[in-house]
């Protein structure tokens, strides 16, 4: 401050030019240090993110990895207790039914911002082959990563330890960060105005009623004021409806179980089945564990949901295997389609498998229902919407997670353009650019997967056939596979129209 | 594009095919022609600062306001403010020109570009600099910042919007002029006139003024458009005569300047160029890029000579 003070000494003509200009820097240093003072009736941070799961937080390791970013001040605003405190997940239990498959995109992301480490610390499992076949017997399909030229499909791993580990990156970051174990009531932004008030040093009310600020209030009767509000509150984002923003979308009348089973082997395949109701999965978790997401009628499910276990684990084998119609064969009646399929890969030669049997239920099961929704912006002036409560999708292939993931890294990054350019990063023209970048490879994505769910939801002769002789397309023409193993471990083009 | 002009014409905005940052001046002007009755600050172009302006701190310049005077003012900051609003194509622009000033200023003053605040400790000056769209970007960069404009109504309009963050409210806005800070014997690490050249009576003149405002080995920055063909399509035939975005006779091709004569003028005011580029703007996307077309806008970077003297 001496140093300003000097140069001011210098450089100005006005004694009382001096005094106020110095007077008013020294106050709003101070200010901005505390981001709070006695006129004020909340704290002020740069950015509040409203709802702490895994895409809120990842967005805050996100900004705390970058040198851009690390020096913001962020405030995370949800009511689950585990957020304030380190949550050491013990290794004996069993696995939580709430899994993530995580792309190959989704972990170099997760590598940058320093979670991975921590994920490799606690339990994950990678898998390298994915068998994909449905119920008519007509046809299977299984990828390797090696024909993508990878080392891996994916890897499954519980929420619980992607959220912790995540938390872990930020809490070791530089990043100022206040957790808020509230809800969100409330968001006031005001049109940008500075006629209100000219006080010589604004408080953060002013700044609020200037519309430099949006005001959230809390549920435990707290003010917080920020510069920027994300919105990472999940598909019933409260955020998205206090700014307005539509959405558009159905409910599929499906509902989906969740839960974790034990086998006696281990399991290194992800296996999805389509079944005349929907598609069950089941992915490994490490271990002997491995993960079902069965997908189904309501009605199926709340029987299936509350059945005894015995039976639970017999109706998951039966559908695993030779329930709804036989295996497919191996060598199929396809051959005479053989000029179609050009270079074989190894894995077109590889025989049809029956996934391993379960043994016991390791967790209780859960039932969502199951719907398909997306706004209609992303941004508006001081909000962004990340995650699910931007898209909400049909979890056929566990991409939900996977585009929450790309949404942080792509907001964080035009956040870090913001500051680097010095802009107000509420500024919507800024938000804009996270937008352009990931809407259309969203509603791409999205549209993939409602294609499949429609092509599914139908028990139609010639349509079945049609699915199997896309089974045995993708089966066996090695650069259409190539693409659908590429865009599904998070690559951005489209599988078929690149 | 058509619902570009739509909006063009409903608002007489200036169009984003030409640099937009050029119109500031006539555009704000015609904002308070538009409503004479209460434009008690129509004061000419080049008005020269009054003693009592240069004299009053902003304390005291706010205050001798009346109300419907601050009103007025205000209203035209927000104006020119909104992101969406007739500034758009400007508001679009900036980004592009502060990323080649950013990486230009890190690489002249050896600074972390990778850092929030690289201009911490520089003193930068914005001359022309209007509603303060350059001077706050680079506030918040770090830099020490003055602004100055010759017209006293812009240089309250950016001192309105500055004050709104407590980062920005630390520029100093003058009205004034760079030859008379010459006078004052002030000098900056990075002297910037981003779009103003092109306005000036006498741009080797404006140049020596922007030299002698430079410390030695420090950096000039100025943009402004080419004596081209395509820009005078575009900008004078196109916005003035077919669209009407513009007054007839808002631009002089003839007093438009190109690179290389920017570069021999700066020369001879010891600042040698060091760096060139063009702005282009893609009408599909709505962003302003980079590139080496220099045909219609472009920015020069140049190092003020260390040859203590006259200029």
């Amino acid at each position: 401050m001496n140093r300003v003070l000097a140069r001011r000494l210098k450089t100005n003509v006005c004694g009382a030019k001096i005094l106020r200009r110095t007077c008013s820097t020294v106050v709003t240093d101070n200010e901005s240090n505390a981001k709070r003072n006695s006129t004020d009736d909340g704290p002020q941070h740069d950015i509040a993110i409203v709802g702490g799961g895994m895409v809120g937080i990842a967005l805050a390791a996100s900004l705390a990895s970058k040198p851009l970013t690390k020096h913001l001040n962020v405030a995370i605003i949800d009511n689950n207790p585990l957020l304030g405190s380190k949550n050491i997940i013990e290794k004996g239990h069993p696995p939580d039914a709430r899994v993530s498959t995580v792309t190959p995109a989704t972990i170099s992301f997760l590598k940058d911002i320093g979670a991975w480490k921590y994920i490799e610390e606690q339990r994950h499992a990678y898998f390298d082959k994915m068998q994909v076949w449905d119920y008519t017997g007509l046809g299977y399909t299984r990828y390797n990563a090696n024909d993508a030229h990878q080392d891996v499909l994916g890897c499954v791993v519980e929420n619980k330890v992607l959220q912790s580990s995540q938390l872990s990156c930020v809490q070791e970051s530089d990043l100022q960060k206040i957790v808020y174990p509230a809800r969100l009531n409330s968001m006031d932004m005001l049109p940008s105005s500075s006629l209100t008030g000219l006080g010589e040093v604004p408080s953060t009310t002013e700044l609020f009623m200037r519309g430099r600020l949006a005001k959230l209030e809390l549920s435990d009767g707290n003010n917080v004021y920020a510069k920027l509000v994300v919105g990472a509150d999940g598909s019933k984002s409260r955020v998205r409806e206090l700014a307005g923003i539509k959405t558009t979308g159905w409910n599929y009348s499906q509902n989906a179980i969740i839960c974790t089973v034990e086998h006696t082997v281990e399991n290194y395949t992800a296996w999805q089945r389509f079944l005349p109701n929907g598609p069950i999965a089941l992915l490994p978790i490490g271990d002997k564990f491995s993960n079902i997401v069965w997908t189904m009628d309501p009605k199926e499910a709340s029987d299936r949901k509350l059945m005894s276990e015995d039976d639970f684990i017999k109706a998951v084998n039966d559908a695993l295997d030779n329930g709804y119609g036989p295996h497919p064969e191996t060598t199929s009646s396809w051959e005479g389609l053989s000029w179609l399929t050009g270079h074989v890969t190894i894995s077109t030669k590889e025989r049809f498998e029956t996934p391993p049997k379960v043994v016991k239920l390791s967790s209780e099961r859960m039932m969502f229902p199951l719907s398909l929704r997306h706004a209609k912006d992303y941004v508006s002036k001081r909000v962004a919407l990340i995650g699910d409560s931007a898209h909400t999708v049909h979890p056929l292939a566990g991409q939900g997670v996977n585009l929450g993931f790309a949404d942080a890294c792509a907001l964080s990054k035009a956040i870090a353009e913001g500051v680097a350019l010095g802009t107000d990063i509420g500024e919507a023209n800024l938000l804009k650019r996270y937008e352009a970048e990931r809407k259309p490879a969203n509603i791409a994505m999205m549209a993939v997967l409602d294609g499949i769910q429609k092509m599914y939801a139908v028990d139609f002769g010639p349509l079945n056939a049609l699915r199997a002789a896309a089974f045995h397309g993708a089966h066996y023409i090695s650069p259409l596979k190539k693409r659908i193993i590429s865009y599904a471990s998070g690559d951005q083009s489209l599988p078929l129209f690149s | 594009m058509n619902q570009l002009q739509r909006i063009l014409s409903a608002r007489r905005l200036s169009h984003p095919i030409i640099s937009p940052l050029r119109f500031l001046h006539r555009r704000l002007f015609s904002i308070s022609d538009a409503d004479a009755s209460s434009a008690s600050f129509s004061s000419s172009h080049h008005k020269i600062q009054t003693p009592e302006v240069k004299a009053s701190n902003k304390s005291r310049s706010t205050s001798s306001l009346k109300e419907h005077e601050l009103a007025k003012f205000s209203a035209i900051a927000d104006t020119w403010w909104h992101s969406e609003g007739p500034f758009k194509p400007l508001h679009l622009m900036n980004p592009t020109r502060l990323a080649f000033i950013r990486s230009t200023l890190c690489r002249h003053f050896s600074k972390d570009p990778s850092s929030a605040r690289p201009f911490e400790g520089l003193r930068l000056i914005d001359v022309g600099c209007g509603g303060g769209l350059l001077s706050e970007p680079l506030a918040r960069m770090g830099a020490t910042v003055t602004g100055i404009d010759a017209v006293d109504k812009n240089v309250k309009i950016a001192r309105l919007h500055a004050d709104m963050d407590p980062v920005t409210s630390t520029i100093e806005y003058h009205c004034t002029t760079a030859e008379k800070l010459v006078d004052e014997g002030q000098t900056f690490d990075a002297v910037l006139a981003l779009e103003v050249i092109e306005h000036v009576a006498n741009p080797a003149e404006f140049c020596k003024s922007l030299s002698a405002l430079t410390v030695p080995n420090g950096a000039t920055l100025l943009s402004t458009i080419n004596r081209s063909m395509r820009a005078y399509a575009s900008a004078i035939v196109a916005a003035e005569y077919i669209l009407r975005w513009l007054p007839k006779g808002t631009h002089q091709w003839s007093s438009f300047l190109t690179p290389e004569e920017l570069t021999m003028i700066l020369q001879r005011a010891s600042v040698d160029v060091k760096e060139m580029a063009g702005f282009v703007y893609n009408p599909i996307t709505g962003r302003w890029l980079l590139s080496d077309d220099i045909s219609v806008n472009f920015i020069a970077y140049g190092t003020k000579r260390n040859d203590l003297g006259d200029i």
